[in-house]
């Protein structure tokens, strides 16, 4: 097919972008649920898992497993290698300076409340402000309340659209002197907006106000550059990457993460210890308390070797054809209202159906064997921002076909027809 | 499709497009809120209560059609019992729908309710058939909210032994 290659950008992206050679990367995709081909459309809640990262990390737990930074034995080393290897691999995967500025985390939960602890608790207190958006995920609300709760600092939000875009202007209304972090995701998990983080960065540094960025659902979707979005924090989920539950990573600016304090105290975290002072390691150990998931971080790097292995460019612009395709099918079908039209979107579509409850959508689909995520997704004030209680969302990744679309497309015709 | 026929019933949809006693009792003296914080679904139950009787119930709220529909049939079976008699049946309708009672084999009370047998086969969503009468049961006791997380996992079991 070399002839197709003379076309440009995307088209030549998508005519090479082969779906069916990617699908058999995964083995879970080959089975069928209720008698039906699973149709796997959660991908935001969860990605799926290559042979290759499944692979990685059984052969550590075969032949490497051993406590990590400990030992002087063979395993240990072996198990410290691998560990380390993987963080090294997530420098280059998101273009940090040095590997010291990735910490590894179960998660963007724990890694948003390490931020919080470390950096919030010692900077921020009364009177203070730290401003989220107001679609994020209750992982980049709550921490933040609790801790203006306990300071007496004040949460600002910035608003949105009709469409689920951010309105840029009135963000620069709540910047002021008292500003003293600045919250936001990358992509929405319920609209799959995809928000201008570079500028939401930049206009924040001008009043010398850092930033952290969620990227759970930026990482699995779009190239990261933490240095050119100069985001100070950029944290990520691994198994929203293909990578096991359990892993993650938080980037930070080296100069902030040294000035922060620690986050769970015990064993590796530590340079010194008396009864009378403890004295802290220094990056990343500092914020790696205890034994962590190293079979699951060790996967996350096997999961970056495998995105590495493909064309991100084409499986960028294959999820994109995917997503406006999705959009259209399920748009022509009457009484179905699409949530989250921004103009900038990846991976998620977020729908309701007049007088169906989302709950009985998944149940029915789960019935067709299309697996989508019904509820509030974790972003209660956005649902009450569209004022609905929740919605259906089907997430996209680069190994969904346009015939499971279709096939989600027939199935929502069947559960208008049951509640007709 | 068997199984979700059993699920989705005439009947459970009927009462989902029009709940009955779905209103706010003006005469109530006794409420609660039930609230499924992992989906959101929400209801208040209202109760007058005379004599250990219950003399009027209603709800409102919002949640899915087994909810609702469940929540509508509950005011229905519940009004005029006693608080015994209520009680009886919230144990019987939740081993139902948990697995527990097999509704054919074994004499209950259960009548029009036992409709919602076929939500055994959807762990999902056997809180969601459940929550109207973890609330009833809460007002029944004087508390003013219930949800779903106080109550342990509503787990059927099919679940246990898997």
């Amino acid at each position: 097919m070399s002839g197709e290659k003379q076309g440009g950008g995307a088209a030549e992206s998508l005519a090479t972008w082969d779906v069916a050679r990617v699908r058999a990367d995964f083995p879970v995709l080959g089975q069928t649920v209720n008698g039906k081909p699973l149709v796997y459309l959660d991908n935001a809640a969860s990605s799926q898992v290559p042979q290759v990262v499944i692979d990685r990390g059984s052969r550590y737990l075969r032949e490497e497993h051993s406590n990590i930074h400990r030992g002087v034995h063979y395993l240990s080393q072996r198990a410290t290698t691998a560990y380390e290897g993987a963080r090294e691999k997530v420098r280059r995967f998101i273009n940090a300076r040095e590997s010291r500025e990735c910490i590894f985390v179960r998660g963007c939960t724990e890694g948003i409340n390490l931020v919080m602890h470390g950096y919030g608790r010692k900077f921020v207190s009364e009177g203070d402000e730290i401003i989220v958006s107001a679609m994020e995920h209750h992982a980049n609300i709550v921490p933040w309340q609790m801790l203006c709760e306990e300071r007496g600092a004040r949460l600002r939000v910035i608003p949105m659209n009709d469409a689920g875009e951010l309105l840029l202007d009135e963000y620069d209304a709540l910047l002021n002197e008292r500003t003293k972090l600045v919250c936001v995701m990358h992509v929405s998990n319920a609209l799959g907006t995809i928000n201008p983080v570079k500028e939401i960065v930049a206009r924040a540094h001008k009043q010398g106000v850092p930033v952290l960025v969620d990227g759970a659902q930026g990482a699995p979707h779009l190239p990261i550059d933490v240095q050119d979005l100069d985001a100070d924090f950029y944290i990520i989920s691994g198994h929203k990457m293909f990578a096991p539950t359990g892993s993650g990573v938080v980037y930070g600016k080296a100069e902030l993460l040294e000035r922060m304090n620690p986050f769970l105290g015990g064993g590796d975290m530590i340079r010194t210890v008396t009864f009378e002072k403890t004295t802290y390691a220094g990056l990343p150990n500092k914020f790696e308390a205890g034994t962590p998931a190293i079979a699951s971080q060790i996967g996350l790097g096997a999961a970056i070797d495998y995105l590495n292995g493909l064309d991100r460019a084409a499986a960028h612009a294959y999820e994109h054809d995917l997503l406006a395709y999705a959009t259209e099918k399920l748009s022509e079908i009457e009484g179905v209202r699409i949530i989250g039209t921004a103009r900038e979107k990846v991976g998620a579509l977020s729908f309701i159906i007049k007088d169906v409850h989302p709950h009985d959508v998944g149940t029915i689909l789960d019935q067709e064997g299309i697996a989508i995520r019904a509820g509030h997704h974790c972003a209660q004030p956005l649902m009450k921002r569209f004022d609905v209680p929740a919605t259906a969302r089907a997430s996209f990744s680069f190994y969904n076909t346009k015939e499971e679309i279709d096939t989600l497309a027939s199935a929502v015709q069947k559960v208008i027809e049951v509640f007709s | 499709m068997s199984e979700l026929s059993e699920l989705y019933q005439q009947v459970i949809l009927d009462h989902n497009k029009k709940p009955r006693n779905f209103k706010k009792l003006e005469t109530a003296n006794r409420h609660a809120d039930g609230l499924n914080p992992l989906c959101g679904d929400q209801l208040t139950v209202y109760m007058q209560l005379e004599d250990e009787r219950i003399a009027d119930v209603s709800f409102e709220g919002s949640g899915c059609a087994i909810s609702k529909a469940s929540a509508s049939m509950m005011t229905q079976s519940v009004k005029g019992k006693t608080r015994e008699e209520v009680e009886t049946l919230f144990s019987e309708f939740h081993r139902m729908v948990t697995g527990e009672l097999d509704e054919e084999a074994t004499p209950n009370n259960l009548g029009r309710l036992t409709i919602f047998a076929g939500v055994r086969e959807f762990p999902a969503r056997v809180k969601c058939a459940s929550l109207s009468w973890h609330t009833l049961h809460a007002a029944l006791s004087g508390e003013d909210t219930t949800t779903t997380e106080n109550l342990g996992p509503d787990i059927t079991s099919d679940q246990v032994s898997a």
